[in-house]
């Protein structure tokens, strides 16, 4: 039920005391990205490193989540370990209905733990608990070690870091019940600069729900969207996978650091070849009954006496072209092999393989020598990749500890930024074109999720900077509002405008469903002007030359056309952060 | 004689559609634990899911501990339940062999009474109303 006010649990890892506060503005920010927004802008310092122990880490949900189908996924908010400025991730699993039924709307986490520690919460507990042995513990055994000793299995979420985020990587991710993430802008460093292992949140409260049958029977109405129509069956048939051979075929994929766009050995990574060959059975976000979540199996012959091993890896398109295309390797089970490595290290997928994609191509020109990464790097190498992401995640020595801080801070050091492919933070696997360039490279999460701009690339849409800029801040305006729900960005078809207002008033948010159209505006604004508050300047940004190398099925990157689209969104934005 | 049956729990994609509707349809809830059938994974994700939920015992352990007669032997196994008779003693929850009754913070009794609310809202028919033998 929508209430006037937010309740925030507020956890002091220095002092190990907690808070519970009733903090205003349900109308005006929502929930999730606004209220995430708001959180940090209240309690960050952005004069102080993003490390600095007073800087926050928000968990945050949205007045929906869990009383609709698909209103499933967190937003984590904290300052970014890659530009020390506000930064916002989502993920599901189970931790939003987790939060739900552990009674908060927001989890905002202070301080710096003394020793290792494993936060765990629930309606009835806040409890600290001493976690030395975890650390160097990789993300999969932290889990299976955590489910043995906290009570509640199957009821709530367990967020863990592996030992990339505990070496403060700018790539490191935090891993939800193994497999979801919040994987961007790295998080896992945050969790690992505040000593905090482990957040687990169990779900063992409940909430009160309208009087009457008319939000049980919105809900079956929704839920009948979902699973008797085809809405969503790109999702739960070959899921996000499929994107592979569409975008292969209009030479929109990054092959081998984004020197091709397009390879015959696709055929050996389709989201068909995945299913085929690799797909173990489908798993789902609580309170989804989509079940996009694809997880893959491969085994391994370790033992010539028939000895083998399996592993279960959950896939999708980004991790696919993180550890497939872009890395060169044209067997599933191969890019599978590698994706559990990443996984165990707790690095973001997309990060570390577009990271070790520039470092393959810097070591095969020479930017880098092989003293330096310790190890040969090769395209299609999977054995030397295994080995490559332990190096990253564990910043083995002064090259890998340097990558850790991304792509373009190597670069900056070693050389080659010119074909750093790195729009903000390390590529989204869309090479579509201008408006994705510019869209991901400025855009507030430098995210392929900001906006469908990686779709108008290929709607055929004309070179028309209005247009695209247009395009660009009214579909982010449409995306804030599921975000700030928070709503899984798939459902984004079935939960129109018109469908949320009737969610929002059939749980008593009248007002909410009345003024969606200006908190979208306004929660807009406001994620920009806590990203300015740390210093972002939308003006310098620049898209490495490598993609103005990039061939399309549009034919070369159009260099006059997108210094002109980057020039008017970063005026655009500007005039969002108030900056103009 | 209907029983419910979660028949086909390999196909299970720990989606909670299921106890959810239990929870709002026949506890007027929202909540994964208060209701009649909740879904665990069995081992954490990697292995699968299991569900908790009544095995429609006759006679019925729980009926038997109830000393209200707030939960009543149902014909053919199982039980009915009268919320109002209960003074949350837990003795139910205590007496079932494979944990199928949940309590909620105040003590009240979650079990399945075999009403088949859950049935619709799985995505993968894991779960059956099935007339019962004999």
């Amino acid at each position: 039920m929508i209430t006037e006010n937010f309740r925030i649990l507020e956890v002091n890892l220095t002092t190990g005391r907690s808070a519970i506060r009733n903090v205003p503005g349900v109308e005006t920010v929502l929930g999730g990205s606004g209220l995430a927004a708001k959180l940090h802008m209240e309690y960050s310092r952005p004069g102080l490193a993003w490390d600095d122990p007073s800087q926050p880490l928000v968990f945050a949900i949205g007045p929906l989540t869990g009383f609709f189908p698909l209103m499933s996924k967190t937003v984590c908010a904290f300052t970014s370990p890659l530009h020390g400025q506000y930064a916002e991730s989502h993920a599901g699993a189970r931790s939003a209905l987790a939060l739900r039924f552990a009674g908060i709307d927001a989890l905002v986490i202070i301080g710096k733990a003394e020793r290792p520690t494993v936060l765990h919460l629930g309606a009835n507990v806040i409890e600290f608990m001493e976690a030395g042995y975890l650390w160097g513990k990789d993300a999969l055994t932290t889990g299976k070690l955590l489910r043995r000793i906290l009570k509640g299995s199957g009821h709530r979420t367990i967020m863990r870091i592996g030992p990339a985020g505990e070496n403060k990587s700018a790539m490191a991710c935090i891993n939800v019940d193994t497999y979801r993430h919040f994987g961007r802008l790295g998080g896992g460093g945050v969790m690992g600069a505040k000593n905090l292992k482990a957040i687990a949140v169990e779900g063992n409260g409940s909430c009160e729900l309208p009087q009457g049958k008319e939000y049980s029977a919105l809900f079956a109405d929704i839920f009948r969207k979902l699973t008797d129509t085809d809405m969503m069956r790109k999702y739960h048939n070959l899921g996000t996978a499929s994107n592979l051979e569409a975008l292969n075929e209009l030479k929109a994929l990054p092959w081998r650091n984004l020197q091709a766009t397009s390879d015959p050995g696709i055929v050996g990574i389709t989201g068909e070849r995945f299913a085929d060959d690799t797909l173990l059975r489908n798993a789902a976000c609580s309170g989804c009954p989509v079940g996009c979540i694809h997880i893959g199996f491969v085994r391994e012959k370790f033992h010539k006496d028939n000895q083998y091993l399996y592993r279960q890896v959950g896939y999708d398109y980004e991790p696919i072209f993180a550890t497939g295309s872009m890395l060169g390797l044209t067997h599933a089970p191969d890019v599978l092999t590698v994706m559990d490595e990443v996984e165990k290290a707790g690095l973001d997928v997309m990060s570390g393989g577009v990271a070790l994609a520039w470092a393959t191509e810097a070591l095969e020109k020479g930017v880098v020598t092989r003293e330096q990464t310790g190890i040969d790097l090769r395209f299609g190498d999977a054995q030397g990749y295994m080995r490559a992401v332990h190096m990253l995640g564990g910043a083995v020595n002064d090259f890998w500890r340097t990558l850790a801080g991304g792509t373009m801070a190597a670069a900056a050091r070693y050389g080659g930024g010119d074909f750093a492919c790195v729009l903000g933070q390390e590529m989204a696997g869309y090479a579509t074109g201008e408006v994705f360039y510019v869209a991901q490279g400025l855009g507030l999460r430098h995210s392929h999720l900001d906006t469908g701009a990686y779709t108008y690339d290929q709607s055929k849409a004309p070179k028309d900077v209005d247009k695209a800029l247009a395009f660009l801040l009214e579909d982010e305006r449409e995306r804030v509002i599921l975000t700030s729900m928070v709503s899984c960005l798939f459902a984004r078809k079935v939960y129109d405008p018109e469908t949320l207002r009737q969610c929002l008033t059939v749980l008593g948010g009248q007002a909410l469903a009345d003024g969606l159209d200006q908190a979208a505006a306004r929660i807009q604004k406001l994620r920009w002007q806590a990203r300015a508050a740390g210093g972002y300047d939308p003006m310098n940004v620049r898209i490495p030359k490598r993609f103005l190398e990039v061939e399309t099925w549009k034919g070369r990157t159009d260099p006059q056309y997108l210094e002109e689209l980057r020039l008017a969104y970063a005026g655009a934005i500007r005039e969002m952060c108030g900056q103009d | 004689m209907k029983h419910l049956v979660a028949s086909r729990m390999e196909r299970c994609i720990g989606c909670h559609s299921c106890s959810l509707a239990c929870a709002r349809l026949v506890h007027k809830c929202l909540s994964w634990e208060n209701a009649g059938i909740r879904i665990l994974s069995s081992g954490g994700l990697s292995t699968g899911f299991t569900a908790k939920l009544c095995l429609v015992c006759d006679p019925a352990p729980c009926a038997a501990a109830c000393p209200t007669g707030s939960l009543k032997q149902r014909k053919g196994g199982g039980v009915t339940q009268n919320k109002k008779l209960c003074i949350q003693c837990g003795k139910c929850a205590a007496a079932c062999p494979v944990d199928a009754i949940a309590q909620d913070r105040q003590g009240n009794p979650y079990v399945c009474i075999h009403c088949g609310s859950c049935v619709e809202f799985c995505p993968h028919d894991c779960l059956e109303l099935r007339e019962a033998e004999g």
